[in-house]
């Protein structure tokens, strides 16, 4: 445990290199869709969505939809790059490092960076107004859940390429689709049947609804407590998955 | 007419005959992997259109357009989507696929010294990344035909417009490829790209903004890329839109000019 | 001929005459301008003054039609890693304007004149140095060139593959093509060039032929001498007169003469006893070093 400590501290040094063009995509690019959208396009949705404003409705969306961003980022050219590129998995591995002190450093670092930017988005949403409660505060471990969930099994199938097309093609074929079709525009129940199932599937319409719930400080119910579960599942599974694939590639 | 013009416009020395070599190469280069990229491009147009268009559509409903006429959210927002894919598709490979070539794979060292010339290898990597954004387009209209977005006469017609912007995004982003000094500069790119996005009359009309900041929007090239699509699938094309295919066509040339000149400055030291 | 980078003088006045069918090579210690030279006559980087004529014309004006009628091989191999060996140069002859057949053939033909004919469908990246340099040097004759450029043909190859390269290229000047060559490699420079000139601080210092180079600013023969460590220093003076010119080196004293076995004997008269004594041919190497200096630039 104190070893991925250790990592997580290499990954943190790094980051004070890096952060301030790390920034940009962090904070400007969850602004401008909010703006994009919420007010731009939210000028248009004259009745709102179930009763609340388009804007409110939209924010903690796009607060979930964020963290998965950012935990997606982390999870897919850095990890190619510490295998492929910079190796430098495999000089921590010739510490006296193991697999789960490497694997859990990296991942607890992408943690670091999923709370960093929900923080500045919610800050971002505060101002404009939009947080109608103080269940907003759980947004944070919310955040850090649906990062995980996404981050573990996405680690995993990082760890068993070679080429980064395979990132561009993860992208185009399964997070831009989750992104625009987990509830974060419109709601789920326009989808037609199927398209709805796939949607419920991955992780990212839970953390959708969970969110919405915290910000707008609705009851999310007993099924509230089935998709923090279902998150879970995909947090652990992602984990053993993730860690198969790195004794894989470092334990030769 | 058409079989005797075509031999001599594929045989002719010189600057055509060299640039299509440079593109020739990229065929060669096409490898599994790459396709489904490729196809993956495609869909993204296709996965907005569905999500905003028809889901947010489904919230709007009617939108009405500067002439007055309604027009269902879907009609209003296809036409963006395939400016937009024109442009992010030479985007893409003009900058990113570009900058990659040229730093890293010294790729063009090797071809300037043949008789190939600076020049040739930017219009030879732009008619490439054409090719790449033409298919994308004749795809993406052919599905606004069978959802009824458009018919297909305008469809026809739209289709020179989309690779004339394709064309003008191309060569921008080819200029903007010489500028660049490292990755880090991509995070910007993405940044400007997603803005243009965003913020081009795409999905709401540019009436819809504050006076300042819609002048802003009404020069923005996407902008006017939009205005040209969304006039010919919408059938109301008027002076509006000479204007649109005058500012891609500058854009084409002062492009051109400037990034072949910057790539002989950087590559011919 | 001038090269400019900034405040930077890369080549500063060179002017030599390379005839149709010789083997010309530049020599020269690493930053002695010898690329930048070989960049401006491959017409890719314009000089910054003086007159460049090749094939008679002007690089300015034809640089295009030049090049279509040279070879290049530049000093870092620059292969397309996405292609395969074959398409490497299919592809690259395109660029020349050779018909897709021809290109084909060609490949062919190259490839078993660079012995790569078994890894014709590999990609390039598993190759090894020497193979990459040989597929190179196969790329730059895709075009039939009147002129090839090799910026330093067999810098980090293994003996085998130097061997195997340079047999090559000394059929290539057999059948009459012209070869202009960089190297920091005596004997390279010796088994290929005809002519050559020695080039430090963007100069030239020295032209001719290899042996006429020797003649004129060394003596016929070499005598390396060693001595126990200890006592290396203090001969410099004893063995003053012994030869032409005597160089004392930290683990080593050179004698140069044109008669190496007497200058060995006329030490042993004066009653000097070396632990090693070596008489060999002065090469190309002497020149160099004394033209140059020994002082490490980079």
């Amino acid at each position: 445990m104190t070893s991925s400590v250790y990592v997580l501290e290499y990954h943190l040094v790094n980051y004070r290199r890096t952060w301030r063009s790390s920034a940009l995509s962090t904070l400007v690019l969850p602004l401008l869709t909010m703006l994009g959208f919420g007010l731009g396009v939210g000028a248009y949705v004259k009745s709102g969505v179930d009763g609340t404003a388009y804007l409110d409705w939209i924010v903690p969306g796009l607060i979930a939809s964020t963290a998965a961003q950012t935990a997606l980022g982390e999870a897919t050219w850095p990890v190619l790059s510490s295998f492929e590129w910079l190796k430098v998995y495999f000089a921590q591995a010739a510490a006296p490092l193991r697999v789960t002190d490497i694997l859990g450093g990296h991942l607890a670092f992408m943690m670091f960076r999923v709370l960093v930017s929900t923080i500045a988005f919610l800050l971002v949403a505060a101002a404009f107004g939009t947080l109608r409660s103080g269940w907003t505060l759980a947004v944070l471990p919310l955040s850090v859940l649906v990062g995980f969930s996404v981050a573990a099994p996405v680690v995993a199938y990082t760890a068993s390429i070679r080429v980064d097309s395979y990132l561009a093609i993860l992208f185009r074929f399964a997070v831009l689709p989750m992104t625009l079709f987990s509830g974060v525009f419109f709601p789920i129940e326009a989808l037609p049947g199927p398209l709805r199932w796939l949607a419920w599937a991955l992780p990212l319409s839970h953390g959708v609804d969970l969110t919405r719930a915290a910000t707008l400080g609705l009851n999310p119910g007993v099924a509230g407590l089935w998709q923090a579960l279902y998150l879970l599942a995909w947090c652990v599974t992602g984990w053993f998955l993730a860690r198969w694939r790195f004794e894989r590639r470092l334990v030769i | 007419m058409l079989t005797l013009v075509m031999p001599k416009l594929v045989a002719f020395e010189g600057s055509g005959r060299r640039s299509v070599s440079v593109t020739e190469r990229n065929v060669a280069a096409l490898k599994s992997a790459y396709w489904l990229v490729l196809i993956g491009g495609l869909l993204e147009p296709v996965l907005y259109l569905f999500s905003i268009g028809v889901g947010v559509g489904s919230l709007i409903g009617d939108i009405e357009l500067s002439d007055g006429r309604s027009v269902g959210y879907t009609e209003f927002v296809a036409p963006a989507m395939l400016a937009a894919s024109a442009m992010s598709g030479a985007l893409a490979e003009t900058t990113f696929n570009f900058f990659g070539k040229m730093k890293f794979m010294r790729l063009y060292d090797g071809m300037l010294a043949t008789p190939v010339r600076p020049f040739e290898i930017a219009l030879g990597e732009l008619l490439w990344a054409m090719a790449r954004g033409s298919v994308y387009s004749v795809v993406f209209l052919a599905i606004m035909v069978a959802m009824g977005l458009t018919t297909p006469l305008r469809a026809l017609a739209a289709f020179p417009a989309a690779v004339l912007v394709g064309f003008g995004f191309g060569a921008l982003g080819m200029t903007v490829a010489t500028l660049i000094r490292s990755w880090q500069d991509f995070d910007l790119i993405g940044a400007g790209q997603f803005a243009l996005f965003l913020f081009s009359g795409t999905f709401v009309p540019a009436e819809a903004y504050p006076t300042a900041l819609r002048w802003l929007v009404e020069v923005s090239p996407l902008y006017r890329a939009v205005d040209l699509i969304r006039g010919i699938t919408l059938g109301s094309v008027g002076w509006v839109q000479v204007i649109d295919v005058l500012y891609l066509l500058v854009l084409l040339a002062v492009g051109l000019t400037v990034s072949g000149r910057r790539m002989g400055k950087l590559l011919c030291k | 001929m001038i090269k400019r980078f900034g405040d930077f003088t890369a080549v500063d006045g060179i002017d030599v005459d390379v005839q149709a069918g010789e083997a010309f090579g530049f020599l020269g210690p690493n930053g002695a301008g010898k690329s930048s030279t070989m960049r401006m006559i491959g017409c890719v980087s314009p000089p910054t003054d003086g007159v460049l004529e090749i094939l008679g014309m002007d690089p300015r004006r034809d640089g295009s039609a030049i090049r279509a009628r040279l070879g290049v091989c530049p000093q870092l191999d620059n292969l397309d890693a996405e292609l395969t060996v074959r398409e490497n140069l299919v592809t690259y002859a395109r660029f020349f304007g050779i018909s897709r057949a021809t290109a084909r053939r060609r490949a062919d033909e190259l490839l078993d004149f660079v012995q790569l004919g078994e890894r014709a469908d590999s990609k390039t990246e598993p190759l090894s140095g020497g193979m990459k340099r040989r597929l190179t040097i196969a790329r730059a004759l895709v075009n039939e060139p009147d002129i090839v450029l090799l910026d330093e043909p067999t810098t980090g190859l293994d003996p085998q593959a130097r061997h195997l390269v340079w047999e090559r290229l000394f059929r290539l000047k057999q059948q009459g093509v012209t070869l202009v060559l960089t190297t920091h490699y005596m004997d390279e420079a010796e088994q290929l060039c005809d002519r050559l000139v020695v080039m430090d601080g963007g100069k030239i210092v020295a032209e001719g032929s290899p042996r006429e180079l020797i003649e004129r600013h060394s003596t016929r023969e070499v005598v390396e001498l060693r001595f126990t460590a200890e006592d290396q220093g203090m001969y410099g003076e004893k063995l003053d007169g012994v030869a032409d010119r005597v160089e004392v080196l930290p683990d080593r004293v050179l004698l140069y003469a044109d008669d190496g076995d007497y200058a060995l004997a006329e030490v042993h008269r004066r009653s000097l006893s070396p632990a090693s004594a070596l008489v060999r041919r002065a090469g190309l190497e002497d020149v160099f070093l004394q033209l140059t200096g020994r002082t490490l630039v980079d």
